[in-house]
């Protein structure tokens, strides 16, 4: 067996018959109490986020004269327009959308180049590539930033593609380490799914004289549509999220997407409370509206790769 | 490249031209892995034996053999308070949400009304970026305005607790908001564990009259045993990674410093030290592959066995 759809968010197991049968029996207070705990848990767990968002709709003013840990008198969307103009965050959003694309759409299709090769036929290196790919997604970034650095300082950019001449401080030195580091996560779940695309399939269009090229683009990649959208929704907010590359391998502040730029904003723009809490939600809003639109994609992506049959 | 289908006595040989779309395939993209992440993992090792500023040309790095070693074991002052911190994260992390991760996995698989309410609550933090968990919890931590404080009443001069400033604290506080987002991510993995555990072996336990902890002891964590490795693995990369919390509250300094952090401080600014960043980044590597390396031999020796691959 290779990799199990597990869709976590699904209804329970045989959920239909345990709920008649709850129905008739009266309410069990280990039920009450387990229910009670959860909703507590989960109130717990929000109440960061919420305070965010309640910190951002009050005007400066209020919360300077009665303190942020106050009954609001008003509430507003005015911080958010503060945020958003004054740090010129559409810049920011545009230079993280210049990132992500091409970064996810080259990632997606080199590991799926990978997983088809390694799963399909026999290449005699497909166990060492397939470590290798795996390991190399699992070491700390921190570990090898120096000499990428330095290698970034030193690979010469025409002008047009970067203003400064070199990789480093480009949108395609960014883009590439992206791809580099996320296709071992996404080999390894493609090689998995595809396994347990049926032999049968791909061998009959060979025997038809079907080239490698076609299995691989009319028959594999269609069949791995599933995995496909539930990789996309995880590489997205993955590489939406990072921080680091952009931090050290990027000098200009202007060009940076929004999460690592938050750092600089912070204390330029974003001075007081009320517009940092704005501004961290406006950056974290593409990932929580993914996350409200397509949480089971995403955890389908998160359980693809941890769980095997 | 030697490549063949897979049930070649089948199929008809693959072409020279199909061949060389296979070796094209796989070599674009293994050549990108290789050229960005494993070539810089070799070039740290080589560096952490060398003495180099960065701005001079190639023939201006010193070899000093283990000399950044020693100097960094012996006489450079964050390095043992890095690693204790870098150790309490582990530890902590491996104690605490993975703990309560597994925990609420095995309540919310008990087929409540509500499961999917609650997951996406607990869930949610998992989608923020770890830098936006900092600004977040910055404004719960803040002395004076901060939710904490004054939840507890301590926002007065003289009462209040600095949960930034003070190194005492701080990487608590730290560890507290990291694993705000940790716990979801591990209760998803362990609830997609539980899910395919064979309910026949609980009804089994249930039978023989074992009570809820007897039966998870003896029965489902045995059956967890491939997840709790996938979560071991994933719960000490994510210690070992974490940057960015620690970078957006105070740079890494004052309580807070990380072996991450302290390989940044190495390449960035005017007294950028090539071979020390080096060193640091290469005890890091040496940690993470002391977990990476058995993971990946007990992974693929089960795959093996199982015939997958070859």
């Amino acid at each position: 067996m290779a990799t199990v759809d597990v869709d976590v968010l699904a209804r329970p197991r045989e959920a239909a018959p345990a709920m008649a049968r709850r129905r008739r029996r009266p309410l069990r207070p280990g039920r009450v109490v387990l229910n009670a705990f959860l909703i507590a848990t989960a109130l717990c767990w929000l109440a960061p986020l919420l305070w965010a968002v309640y910190t951002s709709l009050r005007p400066y003013a209020e919360t300077a004269e009665r303190g942020y840990f106050s009954l609001p008198s008003q509430l507003n969307f005015d911080n958010f327009a503060n945020a958003w103009n004054q740090a010129d965050l559409p810049r920011y959003y545009l230079n993280t959308l210049i990132v992500v694309v091409p970064a996810l759409i080259l990632t997606l299709l080199f590991a799926s180049f990978v997983a088809f090769a390694v799963s399909r036929f026999d290449v005699k290196i497909n166990l060492a590539l397939l470590m290798v790919f795996t390991a190399g997604n699992l070491l700390p970034p921190q570990v090898i930033i120096t000499p990428l650095y330095r290698i970034y300082l030193s690979i010469p950019l025409p002008y047009w593609m970067n203003d400064l001449g070199t990789l480093y401080d480009s949108y395609w030195g960014i883009i590439a380490i992206h791809v580099a580091f996320q296709l071992g996560f996404c080999i390894f779940v493609l090689s998995n799914y595809m396994k347990t695309i049926p032999y049968d399939l791909t061998e009959a269009a060979l025997v038809d004289g079907a080239t490698v090229w076609r299995q691989f683009w009319r028959i594999i990649l269609p069949l791995c549509r599933p995995a496909l959208a539930a990789l996309a929704t995880l590489e997205f907010t993955w590489i939406y999220n990072d921080f680091f590359w952009a931090l050290v391998l990027m000098r200009t502040g202007e060009k940076r997407p929004i999460v690592s730029a938050l750092a600089n904003l912070e204390g330029v723009f974003f001075k007081d409370n009320n517009l940092i809490a704005a501004g961290a939600l406006l950056a974290a809003l593409p990932t929580l509206i993914i996350y409200f639109a397509l949480q089971r994609q995403f955890v389908r992506g998160l359980t693809l790769g941890a769980t095997k049959g | 490249m030697a490549v063949t289908t897979r049930r070649r006595r089948r199929g008809p040989r693959l072409t020279r031209r199909d061949k060389l779309v296979l070796a094209v395939m796989i070599a674009v993209p293994t050549l990108l892995h290789l050229t960005l992440i494993w070539v810089p993992t070799m070039l740290s090792v080589a560096l952490s034996f060398a003495r180099w500023d960065g701005i001079g040309g190639l023939d201006t790095i010193k070899w000093v053999g283990l000399e950044n070693y020693r100097q960094i074991f012996t006489i450079y002052p964050p390095f043992w308070p890095a690693v204790q911190h870098n150790l309490i994260w582990l530890v902590f992390f491996l104690l605490v949400p993975t703990t309560f991760g597994l925990f609420l996995a095995l309540q919310l698989d008990k087929q409540l009304r509500a499961t999917r309410v609650y997951q996406s609550a607990l869930f949610l933090p998992v989608v923020l970026a770890l830098a936006i968990v900092g600004f977040i919890w910055q404004l719960v931590y803040s002395p004076e305005q901060g939710l904490l404080n004054n939840l507890l009443g301590r926002t007065e001069q003289g009462n209040l607790i600095d949960w930034l400033g003070n190194p005492k604290l701080n990487l608590w506080a730290m560890l507290v908001a990291a694993s705000w987002r940790h716990v979801g991510y591990i209760m998803i993995l362990y609830l997609a564990g539980l899910k395919s555990v064979d309910p026949s072996l609980r009804e089994a336990a249930a039978i023989d009259g074992a009570n809820e902890w007897q039966a998870f002891r003896r029965v489902v964590f045995p059956a967890l045993k491939p997840i709790n490795v996938v979560v071991l693995v994933v719960t000490v990369i994510e210690s070992l990674r974490a940057f960015d919390i620690v970078f957006v509250i105070n740079s890494g300094r004052n309580g807070l410093e990380l072996l991450s952090v302290l390989v940044y401080d190495n390449i960035v600014g005017e007294a950028s030290r090539i071979g020390f960043g080096s060193t640091l980044a290469v005890i890091l590597l040496t940690v993470s592959l002391a977990f990476i390396i058995p993971y990946l031999v007990v992974y693929f020796r089960a795959t093996i066995g199982r015939g997958e691959v070859r």
